[in-house]
C-alpha cells in the first residue's frame, strides 16, 4: 500500500520546506493576487476576486465552484508550490541563520513577516479585512477560554459575559470621551488623542472583565466540587440582562459609532500579545500547576501547590483577555448590543476550543480560524450553520475526544528550525 | 527536640475509628517503620499528618510548630513531603515537569514573571530545572526527563514520585509502600535510593512497608498498627519476636 515512488518523492520535497519558506510562498501568492488578482478572476469567469479562498462563493453560487478552485490554484497553489520548492536551500540557510539570533529577535522577524502577508492579503477588500480582524479576535477569545476549560480542566460558561464587560467598558470610554453622541454628550478630549488612549480603554475593559471574574471565582473555587459551570452560566445571564436593562448604555439597542481605532495592525498586535502572554503563563511552573491540580489535586497539594490561588489567577487572567477581545470586537464592528453575548456566542467559542484541542495554544488557533472561516463560508445557509458546526464537533469528539491538536506545548525553536527531510528526528 | 511529633492523634470515618491515639516522635536522620495489616490505618495516618484530613483529636507539630488544621499545601511547604501508595502522578506532564512542580511554593518570579516571561523567570526556571535534573540523576532516571510519565514502567514511576517528594526540600519524608508492585531488582534499587536520600539529605523518614525484609533492614524502630492502634513498638528485633505482632500480622502472612 505504499504510495508510488514519484508521489513519495514529491511529498518528501515539502517536508524539507522550513516555515520561512512557506511564508515566502504565501507572500508571493498574496502579492501576485494584489497585482493581477482582478484580471485573473475575470479570466477564469469569476465576477470578482473570491474573498476567502473561494469558500464564500461555494454555497452562494455552486456553479462557480470549479472556477473558484481554478482561481485558488492559480493564485495560491501554483505560486506557493513553486516558490517553496524552488527556495528550499536558501530558505533553510536563512532559517538556520535566523535561529542563531536571540530567540526574541527571531520570533519578532517571523511575526513581522506574518503581518506583512496578512496586510497585503487583507488590502484586496474590506470584507477580508473584517473577517481577518474578527478571526484574530476569535483566537484571543478561544485561547483565553482554553486556559479555563483546557489547562485548568473546569467548565466555564461565562466567557461571553467577560467579553461583553470588556466591549461595553471600552465603548463607554471611547464614546464618552472622544465622540459627540446624544447619549453621552459632547466629546471631552480631542479625537486626535484617541488612538493613543485606545490601549487604556481596552485595558480598562480587561480589568472590568477580571473584576467580573472575581465574582464568579470566589464562590466557585471556595470548595471542591463542580460549581463553576452553573455559577458561570448564571453570571452570563446576569451580565446580559444587566446590560439589557441598563438605560445608561442604551439597553437592548446597544451602542454604536465607536471610533475607528481597531485597525488591522492594532488587532494583530493585541492578538500577538495575548498569545505570547498566555503561552508564557501556561509554560511556566506557576501555570503548569493548573495541569497538576487538574490531573491530581491531592498530589498537587502535597507538592505545595495552592489550588485556590492557582485557579483564581488563571480564571482572572483568562477573563482579562476575554475583556480585551471584547473591547477590540466593539471597535471593529463599531457597534455592540447585548444580544451578541448570549448562548450562541458561548456555543461558538466552546466549539472553537473543543474542536481545536484542549490544553494547546496551537489547538486554539486552529479551532478559532477553522470555525470562523467555516462560519463565514456557511453564512448563506443561515440556520443550517448551526447544524453543520455541531455535527462536525461531534465527529471530532468521536475520533479525537480532546480535539485536533490537544496537549501540545508551543516550541518556537522547533517551529522555526530548518528542515532536512522526511526522516529527520522530531 | 524531635522534627516531627504527633500526640494522641485520632480520626473517625463515620462510625469507624480509623486511627486511635497515635503517637510519634522522629528526629532528623531517623528512619521509622510503620507496619500493619491492610486497613489498619497506616495511609490514614499519612493523610492526617500531611493535612489531607484534619485530625479529629490530637496534635501534629513540625519543629515544635503546630501544623494540624493547616491546608496540605502549607504543610508541604513547611517541610513534610510524601509519596502515595497508589502512585498519584499527573498524566499529561513530563518527568522533569513533575519534579519542577514541587518548587511551586518557593518560586519568586511571581505573576509578572509568569505572564511576561521576564529574565528573572527564565533564570529561576533554569535553576529549578537544574535542581530537578540533579534529583533525577540521583534517582537514576535522568534519561527519562522529557518523557510523559504515563508511558513509563512502574518502577520508574515510583522513582518519579520519590524525586518529586524530595524536590520540595522536606525535613520529614513520608513514604507509603514505596516498593509496592516492584520486582526484586527494582526493590534493591529503591532501597538504595531511600538510604541515599537519608544519608545525603539527613531527613526524618517514616516508611509504610508491606515487605518486612525492607522495614527490618532500613528502620531503626518500627511501629505495628492494628485497627488504628499501635499494638507494638520497638527495634526490628523486638518487633520480630513480639507475640502480639505475630498474632496480628506476621502470623497471617508467615514471616516472609
Ligand atoms: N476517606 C475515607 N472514608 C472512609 N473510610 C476510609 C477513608 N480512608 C480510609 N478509610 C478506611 O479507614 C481504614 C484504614 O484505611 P487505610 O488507612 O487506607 O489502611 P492501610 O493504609 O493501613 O491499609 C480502612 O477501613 C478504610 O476503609
Ligand atoms: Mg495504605
Amino acid at each position: 500500500m505504499a504510495p508510488p515512488t514519484t508521489f513519495r518523492t514529491f511529498r518528501a520535497g515539502w517536508s524539507r520546506v522550513p516555515l520561512i519558506g512557506w511564508l515566502f510562498g504565501a507572500l508571493l501568492a498574496v502579492t501576485l493576487e494584489r497585482l493581477v488578482g482582478g484580471p485573473l478572476a475575470a479570466a477564469v469567469g469569476l465576477p470578482k476576486i473570491p474573498a476567502l479562498f473561494g469558500l464564500d462563493i461555494m454555497l452562494k453560487k455552486p456553479l462557480l465552484i470549479p472556477n473558484a478552485f481554478l482561481y485558488v490554484l492559480l493564485v495560491y497553489g501554483l505560486p506557493m508550490g513553486f516558490a517553496t520548492r524552488a527556495s528550499i536551500a536558501p530558505a533553510n540557510r536563512l532559517a538556520a541563520g535566523l535561529l542563531r539570533l536571540p530567540i526574541t529577535v527571531t520570533t519578532f522577524v517571523y511575526i513581522v513577516f506574518l503581518y506583512v502577508i496578512f496586510h497585503v492579503w487583507a488590502e484586496v477588500n474590506d470584507y477580508r479585512a473584517l473577517v481577518l480582524k474578527l478571526t484574530l479576535i476569535a483566537i484571543m477569545f478561544t485561547l483565553s477560554l482554553n486556559v479555563i476549560n483546557g489547562y485548568m480542566g473546569e467548565f466555564s460558561c461565562s466567557h461571553p459575559g467577560f467579553m461583553a464587560l470588556g466591549a461595553y467598558c471600552a465603548s463607554v470610554f471611547s464614546l464618552g470621551l472622544f465622540v459627540d453622541t446624544r447619549f453621552f454628550g459632547t466629546a471631552l478630549l480631542p479625537p486626535a488623542l484617541g488612538p493613543f488612549v485606545f490601549p487604556v480603554a481596552l485595558l480598562l475593559g480587561g480589568l472590568l472583565a477580571a473584576a467580573g471574574a472575581l465574582i464568579v471565582a470566589v464562590p466557585s473555587f471556595r470548595t471542591r466540587g463542580d460549581y463553576l459551570a452553573i455559577i458561570s452560566l448564571a453570571f452570563l445571564f446576569i451580565v446580559k440582562s444587566l446590560i439589557e436593562n441598563l438605560e445608561y448604555v442604551r439597553g437592548p439597542r446597544g451602542l454604536s459609532g465607536q471610533p475607528d481605532w481597531a485597525n488591522l495592525p492594532t488587532v494583530f498586535l493585541w492578538t500577538v500579545a495575548c498569545i505570547w502572554s498566555i503561552n508564557n503563563f501556561v509554560t511556566s511552573t506557576i501555570g503548569k500547576a493548573l495541569n497538576a491540580v487538574r490531573d491530581n489535586e491531592m498530589a498537587a497539594n502535597a507538592m505545595t501547590v495552592d489550588t485556590r490561588r492557582t485557579k483564581m489567577v488563571a480564571f482572572l487572567f483568562a477573563a482579562f483577555w476575554a475583556g480585551i477581545a471584547g473591547g477590540l470586537f466593539a471597535h471593529v464592528l463599531r457597534y455592540v448590543n447585548p444580544g451578541t453575548f448570549g448562548i450562541q456566542s458561548l456555543a461558538e467559542v466552546l466549539a472553537m476550543v473543543y474542536f481545536g484541542g484542549l490544553n494547546s495554544v496551537y489547538g486554539s488557533i486552529v479551532g478559532a480560524v477553522s470555525i470562523s472561516l467555516l462560519g463565514e463560508a456557511l453564512r448563506p445557509l443561515e440556520i443550517f450553520k448551526w447544524i453543520i458546526i455541531p455535527l462536525l464537533l461531534i465527529l471530532v469528539m468521536i475520533y479525537r475526544p480532546t480535539g485536533l491538536i490537544a496537549f501540545k506545548d508551543v516550541d518556537v525553536t522547533a517551529l522555526f528550525r530548518p528542515r532536512t527531510g522526511p526522516d529527520e528526528e522530531v | 527536640m524531635p522534627v516531627l511529633e504527633v500526640r494522641k492523634m485520632s480520626h473517625n470515618f463515620g462510625g469507624l475509628r480509623a486511627v486511635n491515639g497515635y503517637h510519634l516522635e522522629i528526629d532528623a536522620g531517623q528512619i521509622r517503620g510503620l507496619i500493619g495489616p491492610n486497613g489498619a490505618g497506616k495511609t490514614t495516618i499519612f493523610n492526617l499528618i500531611s493535612g489531607v484530613y484534619a485530625p479529629a483529636e490530637g496534635e501534629v507539630s513540625l519543629n515544635g510548630r503546630k501544623v494540624n488544621g493547616l491546608p496540605p499545601h502549607r504543610i508541604a511547604a513547611m517541610g513534610i513531603s510524601r509519596t502515595f501508595q497508589n502512585l498519584l502522578l499527573w498524566r499529561h506532564m513530563t518527568v522533569v515537569e513533575h519534579v519542577k512542580m514541587a518548587h511551586y511554593s518557593r518560586i519568586r518570579y511571581g505573576l509578572a514573571g509568569a505572564f511576561f516571561g521576564t529574565r528573572k523567570r527564565h533564570r529561576e526556571e533554569a535553576e529549578i530545572e537544574e535542581k530537578a535534573l540533579g534529583l533525577l540523576e540521583m534517582m537514576g532516571i535522568r534519561h527519562l526527563a522529557g518523557q510523559v510519565v504515563l508511558n513509563l514502567p512502574y518502577g520508574a514511576q515510583r522513582r518519579v514520585e520519590m524525586a518529586r517528594a524530595l524536590a520540595t526540600e522536606p525535613r520529614v519524608l513520608l513514604l507509603d509502600e514505596p516498593t509496592a508492585g516492584m520486582n526484586p531488582e527494582e526493590l534493591v534499587r529503591i532501597m538504595e535510593i531511600i538510604r541515599r536520600a537519608h544519608d545525603e539529605l539527613g531527613l526524618a523518614i517514616l516508611l509504610i512497608e508491606h515487605r518486612l525484609k525492607v522495614v527490618m533492614e532500613l528502620c531503626e524502630r518500627i511501629q505495628t498498627l492494628n485497627f488504628g492502634e499501635v499494638i507494638a513498638e520497638g527495634t526490628p528485633e523486638e518487633i520480630r519476636n513480639d507475640p502480639k505482632v505475630i498474632d496480628a500480622y506476621l502470623g497471617k502472612e508467615s514471616l516472609i
